[in-house]
């Protein structure tokens, strides 16, 4: 175990310790103790710069289950390094962040801490494994995690159905990652990500190649919430912001772009790939910008606003993807828009952490989300309101903020679809540039609406539940330095850009032997198209912002009974009732009911085999010779037998079992079977005693009539009858071996020392039967002394009921 | 009314002894002919119920002062052991042995390890059905 493993597993160490902490020293802020470890994980990231600027790897290997193929490969390369930068980084910040904003006096620190650290580990090992397998147990890690941090207030009903809700899109889409992850195995014979992108030409033309394709799309898709996906990240937002601002906008969410951006050089090559991943993508892009325009509680605006984002991230990955179609993956034409992708998800997390920060201050100092009770704050919070004026100036992509520069990217890249001849693309992909251009002008109406509505206007003091003042300033700086990181990579994009964007893009798409990317930002390209999409974006944006208490009733067209969140509660609804329905109906409760079940399967399913496989057949030439007696105790038994069906008493049923039981012992004794038919007598004779006693005891009001006659019952019996006879007659036709009994009668006295072959066999050849079967009886009599003897009170409580 | 029965009492001390020899000539002779630990505890128990049924519990339960829940136990315990002692000599479980040894007065016997464990087959079947026959005629 190398010093890499230990850093991905340190958080799962120290979240053993934590409740420790927690107890022993109540007065220190427990985040105070777990705040060292990301930082220092942070550091300890910093240092493989070094290696990836180069766009080198770095691969450790530590061995979990060696015969199935399973080692736990770390593998730090320009991606990897990336994410957990991201994850470290902000890690630290939030968890500062979370001190000031958690009261340890009114909160369970200990759980939170617990289960932040658990994420954390589970994220890293995520983006830093190699093998598919341990991805995919860290990926279910973070669905777990996050399942119960947004539980976290576990008495609010919302907070419980929310996280519900994202366990069981993010686990579906897990499960169905998990089959694509066996489907890749099953074409490659490795789980090795680095093993299987090397074998990704020889799996192109597999048949198992789109299937495994879809599968991983699907577990990406719900995670990083794109369409039609994205209806838990909303409802995640009752998680504690701290856990909002980091899960649901930095780290998690970004796992599915992760998994698309990691898988890319196994699977960009393909078309669907390419439709799939761009076309959801700015669907979502699309369909988030739209729908946070009008929200009306802070976070949620900014849950829609992550989706649209994480939608353009998606759609840059797809249309990324297009440059392996084309010779030379040096021509940066095509491959600007991965370049995009991987600077817009570093931008979009240092404003889109800070935005949440700020959401948070905002809840924390004045006791309400709602944009409808807020106003004016300018006064009251002048730096909580710089820092949402930068981080949502980048986000609608204004300059000189980060976000601009990714937004110009963004359209080069959707503009670059036009100029592609493949996969239809010359003709469908018009839409492209065309949406993104639409969406842009949502995301700048909403982040006007997020900082407008918010600080500026009227101030409503009656409405809030406090009144607002400047929050503390350890709750400030954590947005601070996001903020600051916004203005710098904004106006020196560059020095990130060798250092973490191109090592990213190496990775999402390996370049041709012995060429390193070389990515450049700048801010001035001259009058391209995409400045004047820019200036149209703020035109048309500040247009629609200073004019939507007019338009806003365009949001009421559309019907409520359409949305997503009715199709998901809906269909939980129709699958919980529907088989609760569906199990009432065939679990009713009658015995008489699963045996009918049981015996038609038993006609159905042998019945089915005898005559498919063709095994029914009849040889009359193993018959032995029929005598009188023979016959006369064959009628006696089916006389007997048919008798107890018609009979109008019970003591004549068990008078008439009894005569079958003893016609038995005759068939025994005529058979030469003396050890069976003594047994038989004796055992007949006490279970009709038995009999006789139960029916001694039965209830006086019983009423003594015929057994009512009911077809499905006749007809089942006549079946099961007929299929065990056919069998029967199969069977003994169908002999394939001799019997092995000649050796007994050789050697019961040989080996045995006895003359009776039955008892012989019974304790001494398979004794081992005789010892278990009387330990059955023993087992019975207990049964049946216990059954007496216990009589707890209540005993016509029915424990079903 | 107390019913008189004593013919049935006198005819069953005296059956009870030709049913115990029986059942114990079946007992002992199982092995070479029909017969064995099974059968010979269900005639064991036979003649313990006659005995029941023309005495009351209590009076057999003074002649026979067994805890037929205990027997079960001993007779697995025989069969188990039986099986167990193999072990001892280094063979698989349940390996029996035998040897003819000539003993005064009865002359050549055959000693078989088989007829011990028959022993525990007997004694869990008398236990067996006399914990059932007693529970259900004690039960109100």
């Amino acid at each position: 175990m190398s010093l890499l493993h230990l850093a991905i597993i340190s958080p799962f160490l120290l979240a053993i310790l934590v409740p420790f902490a927690y107890k022993l020293f109540r007065q220190i802020h427990t985040g105070w103790f777990i705040l060292p470890l990301p930082i220092l994980l942070f550091s300890y990231f910093i240092s493989y710069l070094s290696i990836t600027s180069n766009q080198q790897s770095v691969t450790k290997s530590f061995s979990w289950i060696p015969t199935l193929g399973i080692d736990f490969t770390a593998k730090v390369d320009g991606l990897g390094l990336l994410f957990a930068l991201l994850i470290t980084g902000i890690g630290s910040l939030v968890v500062f962040y979370s001190i000031y904003y958690l009261d340890k006096n009114k909160e369970k620190l200990n759980t939170f801490y617990v289960y932040l650290l658990l994420f954390m580990g589970a994220m890293l090992g995520v983006v830093l494994s190699d093998n598919l397998l341990v991805l995919y147990t860290f990926w279910e890690f973070t669905s777990f995690s996050s399942f119960l941090l947004i539980g976290y207030w576990y008495h609010r009903e919302k907070s419980r159905y929310g996280a519900q809700k994202s366990m069981i899109i993010t686990v579906f889409g897990g499960l169905s990652m998990l089959a694509g992850i066996i489907l890749l195995y099953i074409m490659t014979g490795t789980f090795s990500i680095t093993e299987i992108i090397a074998q990704s030409d020889e799996i192109f033309a597999n048949p198992l190649f789109v299937p495994a394709l879809l599968c991983i799309l699907l577990g990406a898709f719900t995670k990083s919430a794109q369409f039609p996906f994205h209806i838990w990240l909303p409802d995640a937002m009752e998680a504690p912001t701290p856990v909002s601002a980091y899960l649901h906008s930095a780290t998690m969410v970004k796992a599915g772009i992760y998994l698309v951006a990691r898988m890319s050089p196994v699977f960009a090559e393909h078309s669907l790939w390419l439709w799939l991943v761009a076309g959801f993508g700015i669907v979502t892009l699309f369909w988030g910008s739209f729908s946070a325009v009008k929200q009306t509680d802070l976070k949620s605006i900014l849950a829609f606003s992550t989706v649209s984002q994480l939608g353009m991230i998606m759609s840059l990955l797809g249309i990324g993807a297009a440059a392996l179609h084309f010779e030379t993956v040096k021509d940066s034409y095509f491959t600007v828009a991965t370049t995009a992708a991987v600077f817009h998800l570093i931008n979009h997390a240092t404003f889109k952490g800070s935005l949440f920060m700020v959401a948070g201050i905002v809840d924390h100092e004045t006791g309400t989300r709602d944009i409808r009770k807020l106003g004016g704050l300018m006064n009251f919070m002048p730096i909580t309101f710089t820092l949402a004026i930068i981080g949502t100036f980048a986000m609608a992509g204004l300059p000189p903020f980060n976000g601009f520069l990714s937004k110009e990217m963004f359209f080069t890249g959707m503009v670059r679809v036009l100029d592609m001849d493949i996969f239809n693309l010359d003709t469908w992909g018009i839409l492209f540039p065309v949406i993104a251009w639409v969406a842009s002008v949502f995301t700048f109406i909403y982040s006007m609406v997020l900082v407008f509505r918010t600080f500026t206007g009227k101030f409503q003091p009656e409405k809030l539940e406090k009144k607002p003042h400047e929050a503390p300033i350890g709750m400030l700086i954590s947005p601070i330095v996001l903020a600051s990181l916004v203005i710098i990579i904004g106006f020196f994009p560059n020095i990130i850009s060798n250092t973490l964007i191109s090592p990213a893009q190496a990775a999402i798409m390996p370049p041709a032997e012995g060429y390193l990317y070389d990515t450049h930002i700048y801010f001035w390209h001259g009058f391209t198209p995409e400045l004047f999409m820019t200036l149209g974006v703020i035109t048309l944006g500040i247009l629609l912002f200073a004019t939507l208490p007019k338009w806003r009733s365009v949001y009421g067209l559309f019907p409520k009974k359409l949305t997503l969140n009715r199709f998901y509660d809906g269909g939980l609804e129709i699958a919980q009732r529907g088989s609760m329905n569906f199990t009432k109906i065939y679990m009713n409760g009658s015995i008489r009911n699963y045996l009918i079940y049981i015996f038609t399967f038993f006609i159905v399913i042998l019945g089915f085999a005898l005559f498919a496989k063709d095994a029914f057949t009849f040889d009359a030439s193993n018959i032995s010779t029929i005598h009188f007696f023979e016959v006369l105790l064959a009628l006696v038994i089916a006389v007997g037998s048919i008798t107890i069906l018609f009979a109008k008493s019970r003591l004549t049923s068990i008078i008439l079992l009894g005569a079958v039981g003893y016609t038995v012992a005759l068939f025994f004794v005529i058979f030469r079977a003396p050890d069976l038919a003594l047994t038989q007598l004796v055992i007949e004779t006490i279970s009709v005693s038995l009999f006789l006693l139960c029916f001694y005891h039965l209830p006086k009001k019983r009423n003594e009539e015929r057994m009512t006659f009911k077809m499905v019952n006749a007809v089942i019996s006549v079946g099961v009858g007929a299929i065990v006879t056919l069998i029967a007659l199969s069977a003994h036709s169908n002999k394939l071996f001799g019997s092995i009994s000649q050796y007994y009668v050789e050697n019961t006295y040989e080996k045995a020392a006895g003359k009776n072959m039955v008892n012989v066999i019974l304790v001494d050849f398979r004794g081992f039967d005789t010892m278990f079967e009387i330990a059955v009886l023993g087992i019975a009599a207990l049964g049946i002394f216990s059954m007496i003897k216990l009589r707890m009170g209540g005993g016509k409580k029915n424990e079903n009921k | 009314m107390k019913t008189n029965d004593v013919i049935l009492q006198t005819a069953t001390k005296i059956v009870l002894f030709v049913i115990v020899l029986f059942s114990v000539y079946i007992f002992f002779a199982g092995h070479y002919t029909p017969g064995g630990g099974f059968v010979g505890g269900l005639l064991t128990a036979g003649a313990i119920i006659l005995l029941l049924l023309a005495f009351d519990m209590k009076t057999v339960a003074k002649i026979l002062p067994f805890n037929y829940m205990n027997m079960t136990a001993l007779g697995l315990l025989i069969a188990i052991g039986t099986g167990a002692g193999a072990l001892l000599f280094n063979k698989p479980f349940l390996t029996h042995a035998f040897t003819y040894a000539h003993v005064p007065v009865l002359g050549k016997l055959s000693l078989h390890t088989a007829a011990i464990f028959d022993l525990g087959v007997f004694l869990v079947v008398v236990g067996v059905t006399m914990t059932i026959i007693q529970t259900i005629g004690e039960d109100e």
